[in-house]
């Protein structure tokens, strides 16, 4: 039996699969979520501040950790001066403000916390993030949400190439433009950028929709226009109006593109068939 | 993966020996091997700034005559400096193989860099008349100590740390290099070029030298040569990023500019802050950090891009 979460219900996941993935929706409201073992009790009104500019690496993601330890739940982090590989693996939930820049690869495989971030970030910010939501004030690199399964991660500025790379889940916002290759080979999920998107988007895509405000290079291999309906019109303003944005021209005039599914056949066919087309 | 770096100061010099070495100290982890930097000076009217070497560092651990050899190759280069009609108004030496020389030289550079480097074991790292080109093995802070770097005064500067990865572990094969025989022009790069040897037979061709089998030499002789035929840096660059086949990044310097070029698929890092006095570029964001600890806005540039910066 199809399972069916709140998420479907608000008319969200309408892509009309294969049965080729599975997928369940977290909640930060439901009680049946899942909860990692060892998973930290913390509490959103103990707030603790620490300062990272002499810290490692290491030594900042076992000081997130130690405070989590203690019931923190929101935690200011204060010159973190675009170190790279902080705040990853947070299996929990949290309020996390970061007050500066992230390096390479902030953020990732992370499941469940809310992270405010007040500067940049470096490539492949939120790789592999599960769930919760990421906000990033200012630009973000490349490889941005790269192979993301939940959760929001949104960016206010510019976003360099190869955004959502692999994306089988959650809404990736960006607020300006992206570069090229970005919803490669996407597989579920949903990408808005409100600016000029960069050529090749979509390309391989299985399947996920991507949503531009502005103008678009080009696309990708099997990406193709889709109809914006109202339920897309619907989640977009909402959506949007969460983070603080809008769209320049109107959620109405944003364009919608979808996979063709022209290459998933492709493992349909019988090996003498591949054959013919390699 | 190698880890890049250029910087410029706008209408006014800055102390860009410590500021490089800073950026290129925060970028040891991409490239352990070699550090190399590329340092713009003020210029001293017509005289010729020459760094060059007579041996790499690894020979001097080895052969019983080495160092008496070392003495004889730079005796050659004075002998045959003066027969071009050379004077020497400055030598000085940071290592016991590296040499920096001040020349009062009005003749072609292509035939001094060709005569110079016929004599086995040197190679002229750079000759220009604001450029000075350092590069050896080890880190920044190494590199920097060893050549006496720290209050180096200039107007920009590009600078590079080495993994080596299609060739080997000598000065030869770390950047940033020098695009032989044209003053003043240098590269630094981080990607692999596929259509290196098809673009290198070109150019030897056309009568361009290859001191290394670095593909990132090859970026330097190409610019060069575009420039040569009349084409300015920037169409240059653009040119490059049809002609050139790989995933790079490189950035490039002249007498008077800083220009940036990425490939098409921008599989290559670049970070970038610009303000109204300063530009900073860096493949990670930590090295522009630490010249500038407190927040700034930077960006990545584009797939395709080229920028090009006076100073």
């Amino acid at each position: 039996m199809a399972l069916r979460t709140k998420s479907h219900e608000m008319g969200m996941h309408t892509e009309k699969l294969g049965g080729r993935t599975q997928q369940r929706f977290f909640s930060a409201s439901e009680e049946e979520n899942f909860t990692y073992p060892g998973a930290f009790d913390v509490d959103f009104n103990k707030r603790a501040e620490f300062d990272a500019d002499k810290l490692s690496t290491n030594e900042i993601n076992l000081k997130i950790r130690d405070l989590m330890r203690q019931g923190y739940g929101t935690i200011v982090m204060k010159n973190p001066g675009a170190k790279h590989a902080v705040a990853v693996g947070i299996l929990n939930k949290l309020n996390l403000q970061i007050e500066g820049s992230l390096g390479y690869f902030g953020c990732g495989l992370i499941d469940g916390p809310n992270i405010h971030i007040k500067g940049r970030v470096g490539w492949s910010c939120a790789e592999n993030m599960l769930a919760g939501t990421v906000v990033i004030e200012k630009n973000a690199g490349s490889t941005f949400g790269a192979a993301i399964r939940g959760g929001d991660l949104v960016c206010k500025g510019d976003v360099g190439a190869r955004m959502g790379i692999d994306q089988k889940g959650g809404t990736i916002i960006v607020g300006g433009r992206c570069g090229a290759f970005c919803g490669f080979m996407m597989q579920r999920g949903r990408m808005v950028i409100l600016g000029d998107a960069g050529k090749n988007l979509g390309d391989s895509m299985y399947d996920g929709t991507i949503y531009v405000g502005g103008k678009i290079e080009g696309l990708g291999v099997d990406a193709v226009p889709g109809e914006m309906t109202d339920l897309d019109c619907q989640w977009l303003e909402r959506k949007l109006k969460q983070y603080g944005l809008s769209a320049p021209k109107g959620v109405k005039n944003m364009t919608k593109i979808v996979a063709g599914k022209q290459l998933w056949n492709y493992d349909n066919l019988e090996p003498s068939e591949k054959k013919l087309i390699l | 993966m190698c880890g890049i770096a250029g910087l410029i100061h706008r209408g006014k010099t800055g102390d860009i020996g410590t500021e490089m070495t800073a950026m290129l100290q925060s970028l040891k982890h991409r490239g352990p091997d070699s550090t190399g930097f590329a340092l713009y000076g003020s210029p001293k009217g017509n005289t010729l700034v020459m760094r060059f070497k007579v041996a790499e560092q690894d020979d001097m651990k080895h052969g019983f005559k080495i160092h008496d050899q070392v003495k004889e190759r730079k005796a050659e280069v004075d002998k045959r400096l003066k027969e071009l009609g050379a004077t020497i108004v400055s030598a000085e030496d940071a290592t016991e193989y590296a040499y920096r020389y001040t020349l009062d030289y009005g003749g072609d550079k292509r035939k001094l860099a060709n005569y110079i480097e016929d004599i086995d074991g040197a190679e002229i790292l750079s000759l220009g008349y604001g450029l000075e080109l350092i590069k050896d093995l080890g880190d920044a802070t190494v590199v920097a100590d060893q050549y006496h770097l720290k209050g180096f005064k200039g107007s920009h500067a590009l600078g590079h740390t080495r993994m080596a990865t299609e060739s080997d572990v000598d000065i030869r094969s770390a950047h940033p290099y020098w695009a032989y025989p044209f003053a003043d022009v240098s590269v630094v790069h981080n990607g692999q070029l596929t259509n290196y040897w098809t673009g290198r037979r070109d150019l030897e061709r056309r009568g361009h030298r290859f001191m290394s089998n670095c593909d990132s030499e090859l970026i330097a002789v190409y610019l060069a040569d575009k420039m040569s035929q009349g084409a300015d840096l920037k169409d240059a660059m653009k040119d490059s990023i049809e002609e050139l086949d790989g995933v790079f990044t490189y950035l490039v310097a002249t007498a008077d500019s800083l220009g940036m070029a990425k490939d098409v698929m921008a599989a290559k890092p670049m970070v970038l802050y610009e303000s109204d006095d300063f530009i900073g570029l860096a493949s990670e964001e930590v090295a522009i950090r630490s010249v500038f600890p407190h927040e700034i806005d930077t960006f990545d540039p584009y797939e395709g891009e080229v920028r090009v910066w006076k100073r």
